[in-house]
């Protein structure tokens, strides 16, 4: 195939025209990399890859870039996960070429949770860079085999850059802008927040369309499916930028006990369906926090398997 | 101007828990006009150590006295004859102020009464609130008088980060997000394109993290 950046499965199954599927697993809270191995195992052959978050909502984890490492090593692909709250410009390009070496292709450019929402609330914050400079960075030591500082990298590191983008934030929009000047700035690939309000989704969409964005990236609609009631109110109530209608909190309700969990699912299925459908969507991402084992039921019930084999 | 928040009393009677005479010493910079360490404020911790140090049995003897700034030389030369005959010296000027007594007289103690938070304005009666970060390159003109470094949790040159919701920064619903404001204003405006642009990652020599700082006037060094 030609004209690839960086040669990653997912940038191979996107281009190629598939509808791509990734997955998203946390490092454990320590070392034990047998409880990490198994919950991957759940998602080798059921995705194109998987994200690997680094220290998401600012608790401290195994780091990102080595449990990216232990995914290549079990065989599957990961979007290794970098946030700009933790490092310095010098330990971020460090990072990059660190698990560039170690075979990593896919990079997930963020900001970061403000540590305030974390373990360690005390920490000292960084963010020497944006997320926004952080994708321009990644693309510049790509595409011109430089440091920020111009000097240049002996073997570049060659990633497919991604970016996130919420539609749900404030000021709504503004959100389509933000997301054009991920694209402008070297984002490959977008993966959105989770995505619960389908009308203002739908909304978003059309303007990105509209903008042509999605002929200048891969849109990744964001999924999480609810687990219970419970995780839906939370996530209404306390998670920043989270969108979730009265009417799926409803619906969770009135499946009645012991079935939440299934009409979670069923919501979540609904929602590709649609996101199959849905003009300038390229694939799903599926973050199924903690529920890594109920992933390959989805894929399934979702129409994924087997999923295609690039060459 | 310098915004500073009183310390605990516990913290300030630990400073001074071997001491039998102390000054407490005020400003009437900054500190007096946030209302933490002028005349005034002088007068409040005076007497309520003097209650406390009263309750343990063990009195203290404090004298009061307020300079017009503890960030100048000239000033802090005032209290020259004094000092010394103190067991401690309380200053309830900024973080500056302790350093300068105990620059020019380094045979006594200083101890800070007050927290320096930051640079900032009175946003209403007896709320104080940052604007400035002073990080030596103000860009505050490329977002229509809103300073993002001082003002968004992450100093974000691109924002809102995806935690911006109904106005308000993920860290709290107490604080405003800037880059909401600052979006609001370049739309509403017309100016879209200035929040199109990609801006330059920032140099943070000028910042604290190129190492302490220093203001040089040529015309006024001899």
């Amino acid at each position: 195939m030609k004209d690839l950046k960086a040669g990653s499965n997912l940038e191979k199954v996107l281009k190629a025209g598939h509808f791509a599927f990734t997955g998203e697993c946390g490092p454990p809270k320590g070392a034990n990399i047998a409880h990490l191995k198994e919950k991957i195992a759940h998602l080798r052959g059921v995705v194109d890859s998987v994200n690997i978050t680094d220290n998401q909502t600012a608790v401290v984890r195994m780091s990102s870039w080595a449990a990216s490492t232990i995914l290549i090593q079990e065989g599957l692909e990961p979007n290794f996960q970098m946030v700009c709250r933790d490092r310095n410009r010098l330990a971020i390009q460090s990072d990059i070429l660190g698990v560039y070496a170690m075979g990593v292709r896919n990079m997930l450019c963020l900001s970061g949770d403000h540590q305030t929402f974390g373990n360690h609330p005390q920490a000292k914050n960084v963010y020497d860079i944006d997320s926004m400079q952080l994708i321009s960075l990644v693309k510049k030591m790509r595409d011109e085999a430089k440091f920020m500082n111009d000097e240049e990298i002996d073997v570049a590191p060659k990633l497919f850059i991604g970016a996130a983008a919420n539609p749900f934030a404030d000021p709504f929009e503004f959100r389509v802008y933000r997301l054009a000047m991920k694209i402008a700035a070297g984002a490959d690939f977008i993966q959105t927040q989770c995505i619960y309000n389908m009308e203002k989704f739908r909304n978003f969409m059309k303007l990105a369309v509209d903008m042509g964005l999605h002929e200048r990236a891969f849109i990744l609609a964001g999924v999480t499916p609810m687990k219970s009631v419970g995780m839906a109110q939370y996530m209404a109530k306390s998670v920043p930028g989270m969108d979730v209608p009265e009417s799926l909190i409803k619906r969770l309700r009135g499946a009645g006990k012991g079935k939440v969990a299934e009409e979670g699912i069923q919501f979540a299925v609904e929602q590709i369906q649609e996101f199959k459908e849905m003009k300038g969507i390229a694939g799903v991402h599926l973050m199924a926090i903690e529920w890594e084992h109920r992933v390959p039921e989805i894929a399934e019930r979702a129409g994924f398997l087997p999923r295609p084999k690039v060459e | 101007m310098i915004i500073a928040d009183r310390k605990p009393l516990e913290e300030i009677m630990q400073m001074v828990k071997d001491s039998n005479k102390i000054l407490i010493l005020g400003c009437k910079g900054c500190v007096t006009v946030c209302n933490v360490g002028g005349a005034k404020e002088v007068g409040i911790l005076s007497s309520i150590l003097k209650i406390a140090r009263k309750k343990e049995g063990r009195p203290l003897e404090v004298d009061e006295k307020t300079i017009e700034r503890q960030c100048d030389p000239e000033y802090i030369a005032q209290v020259k004859e004094i000092v010394a005959e103190y067991d401690a010296v309380i200053s309830m000027a900024c973080g500056v102020g302790p350093q300068f007594l105990s620059e020019a007289y380094p045979t006594q103690r200083f101890f800070p009464a007050v927290n320096t938070t930051c640079f900032g304005g009175a946003t209403q009666h007896g709320v104080w609130s940052e604007r400035c970060a002073g990080c030596g390159t103000c860009v505050i003109h490329f977002y229509d008088g809103m300073c993002p470094v001082a003002r968004c949790s992450k100093s974000l040159m691109h924002g809102p980060c995806g935690g911006s919701a109904r106005g308000k920064c993920e860290i709290s619903k107490d604080v405003d997000c800037i880059w909401d404001m600052i979006v609001k204003k370049k739309m509403g405006e017309g100016h879209l394109e200035d929040l199109m642009t990609m801006k330059p990652t920032k140099d943070w020599r000028t910042a604290r993290d190129g190492g302490p700082r220093k203001s040089v006037r040529e015309e006024l060094v001899q």
